[in-house]
């Protein structure tokens, strides 16, 4: 048996742990920069606020609504995850971490416990340890374990916040509910495609031929119908490296000049050459983009992106800047003021591994300055040792208006009572 | 709370997986507020008391908007 656990509205619900009097008050939470909405709590979501929203367009409904706005605090949500994963992983075989505020737990050879009680455990231990409410979805697949969580989540009153799939009658009770864009690994052109034929629910998907769901959305398709059958066919995964890493911005003013973009980019670039040299692995291609600010139809607009093959795979800063700045210097225009920018490296292969090729190679001087180099950053704090064509004096600075203390990762920035 | 030997300043350990029963010290919001306090459960109602002579005890009744955030299970002090 396999049980999803989720996180309510988590980053909502991390500033809700120090501010308990948020209880059921509006809250949203912005992106890096401040710029659009990244998470709601259920009264926000009342507000039609939509997940993105730029936050300018959103100030006056903040306002007029008494909304609690927070920038991202990544110190706080990250520190809150890992200790509810780590209270999960105490409770279970066998963990897999999904996401933030996502994990899976596998019970194999657990028949002798009965599970609706075991949830309902998990559920009161993870909330009262960490003050973070969860909702907890059990069934034989991955994927009625997702359904069965959405049934948790969507009647925590009736449920107890916790669904536990264990007939085949409940199994077609929840699939008939769940509308099929909902869907665990129905994306939004396939869930467009099948409501066109007329299949609104997860059960109606069921009730497909085998051959059409495979024909028309691949054995992973055909896979996650079988899951929906009860059938079992995903197993637990280990953390594996990153596909493809993005750095990119919004920028807090217009940038109009090449040299400005130049610099924004090439500090991308190692941002995503850090990254890279973290999980040991190298690219073989980047994807670099540029647009101006899609909201202002007074100016003139453009947007482009290119992507660069590389000739070798590379986790270089140097070379990636190098390769980006190229880029750039091929899509960039004169005469736009653009609002964003952004670096992502694909084609990630395990550093190891990386071939040497006839002709071009990565310079090998690179990897002893890069490790030189990452030391020196990790060692005396952020970013003191830079590409010379990076702008010293970041120029660069996250908008973070609204940003909560970081309750549980700085000694001066815990909560004060008097005594 | 200074007769149970917590002063301004001091830094609380605090365990939330902890059950609030009767004699605890706990960490808890009251009407919008953190405060400490050790805690004295009976039947009918709870109450918090401080510890304190120049304090009186706060009585916590189904009226208040409360929760116990967690309970101290350490104080350090700073020489």
């Amino acid at each position: 048996m396999f049980a999803l656990v989720d996180c309510n509205n988590f980053y909502a619900s991390c500033e809700r742990v120090f501010r308990p009097e948020l209880r059921g008050k509006p809250i949203v939470v912005l992106s890096n920069n401040d710029g659009c909405v990244i998470a709601r709590s259920n009264e926000a979501r009342k507000f039609g606020i939509p997940m993105g929203a730029a936050a300018y367009q959103y100030e006056k409904t903040f306002t007029d609504n008494n909304i609690f706005v927070f920038s991202s605090n990544y110190a706080l949500y990250g520190d809150m995850s890992a200790r509810v994963m780590d209270i999960l992983a105490s409770l279970a075989p066998e963990i897999e971490v999904y996401s933030i505020d996502e994990a899976f737990l596998k019970f194999e050879g657990c028949d002798f416990i009965n599970l609706q009680e075991y949830g309902s455990m998990i559920v009161k231990t993870v909330t009262k340890s960490t003050g973070i409410p969860i909702s907890v979805g059990i069934a034989n697949t991955k994927a009625l374990s997702k359904v069965a969580n959405k049934v948790a989540k969507k009647f925590p009153d009736k449920t107890g916040s916790i669904y536990l799939i264990d007939s085949d009658e409940k199994r077609i009770k929840a699939l008939k509910w769940l509308p099929v864009e909902d869907v665990w690994g129905i994306g939004r052109r396939h869930a467009k495609r099948l409501m066109a034929l007329g299949i609104k629910n997860a059960y109606e998907f069921t009730q497909l031929p085998d051959q059409w769901v495979r024909k028309n959305m691949s054995v992973v398709g055909l896979r996650l119908k079988h899951e929906l059958e009860g059938k079992p066919r995903l197993d637990m995964e280990t953390a594996k490296a990153k596909q493809n890493i993005a750095t990119t911005r919004s920028f807090d003013k217009n940038y109009t000049e090449y040299d400005q973009l130049r610099e924004r980019i090439t500090t991308f670039s190692v941002t995503c050459a850090e990254k890279l040299r973290r999980q040991k692995s190298s690219c073989n291609a980047l994807l670099i983009f540029l647009h101006t600010n899609g909201f202002r139809s007074d100016l003139p607009q453009y947007s482009r992106n290119i992507v660069m093959k590389l000739p070798f795979p590379t986790n270089s800063s140097i070379e990636i800047a190098k390769f980006a700045v190229e880029g750039l210097s091929l899509i960039f225009k004169q005469g736009y003021q653009y609002k964003k920018a952004g670096v992502i490296v694909m084609d990630i292969t395990p550093e190891e591994t990386n071939q040497i090729s006839m002709f071009e190679n990565t310079n090998p001087k690179h990897k002893l300055l890069m490790d030189v180099m990452d030391r020196l950053n990790s060692a005396i704090g952020q970013k003191k040792v830079k590409l010379a064509s990076q702008a010293l004096d970041r120029t660069w600075k996250m908008k973070q208006e609204r940003l909560s203390p970081r309750y549980t990762t700085r000694l001066s920035e815990i909560i004060i009572i008097n005594a | 709370m200074i007769d149970a030997g917590i002063n301004n300043g001091d830094l609380l350990i605090v365990d939330k997986s902890m059950d609030p029963t009767d004699g605890k010290i706990a960490v808890c919001f009251i009407d919008g507020e953190f405060t400490v306090k050790r805690l004295k459960v009976e039947k009918e109602c709870c109450w918090l008391l401080p510890e304190n002579e120049s304090y009186d005890p706060i009585r916590v009744t189904t009226e208040n908007d409360f929760v116990v955030w967690g309970i101290v299970i350490y104080v350090i002090k700073a020489l």
